[in-house]
């Protein structure tokens, strides 16, 4: 399926594991812009809009690289995106049971493949900054996508298949440490 | 050797280390690209598959671009090896190799990751106390090794002070260190393993033991791989066939009385280059 920002209720007919082509723009936030936000508000049209868990490296108006950072850090500092209207968070690694809820019938986590910075940068044209003080890895980069290759992590029904392959993962392992112990 | 001499030996490592952080950070070693293709073409999940193919178009795009691979560019782990009685002292090489890191960090260009642990400041090109870490041996040559760690994979790396009787449980804790990690370490994962030594010597072999060629594991290192793969975790935590692309393990003898285990976890990334250094 593909996507355009500013993203509306189409957002709500995905569920986790389908795969999309996101274009349009984008926002990166990491810890400190999140801070931020909160502090002095969103610096941007929050209403529809993507966030990216990602600190690139940009090199004069060039972004480099700039593949998903791990999502799990902003666990605690995402509620107030989704209440200001934003339908999408993309990053690494998934989100807790919190963001999950508070991803119900509002908005999507995508999951954008670990370590591809090098194939994001190709599909990203830079085209501002906020919050440029923070530096680079945590300034608020504004990005153009095209077409950046994606998967439903969480969709917007309470599916997430990170925590459906981690409980699994689990369960595996205790029946593996089962087996190996009669093997054994 | 004169002066000259000195200062040209100097430069070299200068150059040789710009040039081995360049190939890590662009260049996947043809062992890795191979395992990354093996999984691929053995996985049966379909978002596994979509999650390879952007890892495998990634490979080709940063090398066709000259770009790094990864926007986590690291912390530059070095490992050099130099002949007796050399020209130049621990010093003056320790010298020369920062050198080469700040002008990396410029040229490749890196991502400035290099912070004081408390106040988060940013030294702004990858050197700073203690940072690189350089290991020194001796050798034939005068070598250099770049191992660019990422945090992703770092920050779920796991030490454990087993008891001696527990020697059945070492692999059980490589295991579970995976688990833990779910997709956090952009798997698939390569799992370095350090069996014995001291509470930091078997961080150090963990460490090292990731950069030992991954086509070929022996049978405990299979033995190992195996379990990891039956987690299901897959790329990115995603589910799929292929959790770790290789267990690579190395051992040392330890106290009577203790038996740590260290874990250092790297991500599908495994980079890492090698240039011996000539005037």
């Amino acid at each position: 399926m593909n996507l355009r920002t500013p993203l509306g209720t189409e957002v709500l007919s995905l569920h986790a594991g389908d795969r999309v082509f996101l274009s349009g723009i984008i926002y990166t936030a990491r810890d400190e812009a999140h801070l931020r936000m909160m502090e002095e508000g969103i610096p941007f049209d929050p209403k529809g809009a993507a966030i990216y868990h990602c600190g690139p490296v940009i090199q004069g108006k060039q972004i480099i690289a700039a593949g998903p950072t791990t999502s799990a850090r902003m666990n605690r500092l995402t509620g107030f995106l989704l209440d200001s209207g934003v339908r999408c968070l993309i990053g690494k690694g998934g989100m807790d049971s919190g963001v999950r809820d508070a991803l119900r019938g509002r908005a999507v986590y995508l999951a954008f493949t670990g370590g591809c910075a090098a194939l994001a940068a190709s599909h990203m044209k830079l085209q501002g900054v906020h919050y440029p003080d923070l530096g680079m890895a945590e300034a608020v980069w504004i990005i153009e996508v095209t077409d950046l290759p994606l998967v439903v992590g969480i969709d917007a029904h309470g599916g997430d298949l990170f925590s459906r392959i981690g409980d699994r993962a689990g369960m595996r392992f205790e029946e593996w440490k089962k087996s190996s112990r009669l093997q054994g | 050797m004169d002066a000259h001499g000195v200062e040209t030996l100097r430069k070299a490592l200068v150059d040789a280390t710009l040039a081995c952080i360049h190939d890590a950070e662009v260049l996947l070693p043809a062992d890795v690209k191979r395992a990354i293709d093996v999984s691929y073409e053995a996985e049966t999940d379909p978002v596994a598959r979509g999650e390879l193919e952007n890892i495998r178009a990634n490979i080709q795009t940063a090398e066709r671009l000259d770009l790094p691979l990864c926007q986590d560019t690291g912390i530059a782990v070095i490992y050099v090896t130099v002949p007796e009685n050399f020209t130049l002292s621990r010093a003056e090489l320790s010298s020369a190799i920062r050198e080469g890191v700040r002008k990396a960090t410029e040229a490749v260009p890196l991502r400035p990751n290099a912070v004081d642990p408390l106040t988060r400041e940013n030294s702004g090109d990858n050197t700073g106390v203690e940072i690189p870490p350089i290991h020194f041996s001796e050798g034939p040559e005068l070598t250099i090794t770049v191992l660019p760690k990422g945090a992703g994979s770092e920050n779920v790396s796991r030490i454990g002070m087993l008891l001696p009787s527990e020697a059945g449980k070492v692999i059980s804790f490589v295991v579970e260190t995976v688990l833990l990690a779910g997709g956090k370490p952009c798997p698939p994962v390569v799992v370095g393993v350090g069996i014995g030594g001291t509470f930091d010597l078997a961080a150090a072999l963990a460490k090292e033991a990731l950069l030992l060629p991954i086509g070929m594991m022996n049978s405990f290192e299979s033995e190992i791989c195996d379990a990891i793969n039956t987690l299901g975790i897959g790329p990115m935590g995603l589910g799929g066939d292929t959790t770790a692309l290789a267990v690579k393990v190395k051992k040392a003898h330890c106290h009577t009385a203790s038996l740590p285990v260290a874990v250092n976890i790297q991500c599908w990334a495994c980079r890492r280059a090698t240039r011996v250094v000539t005037p």
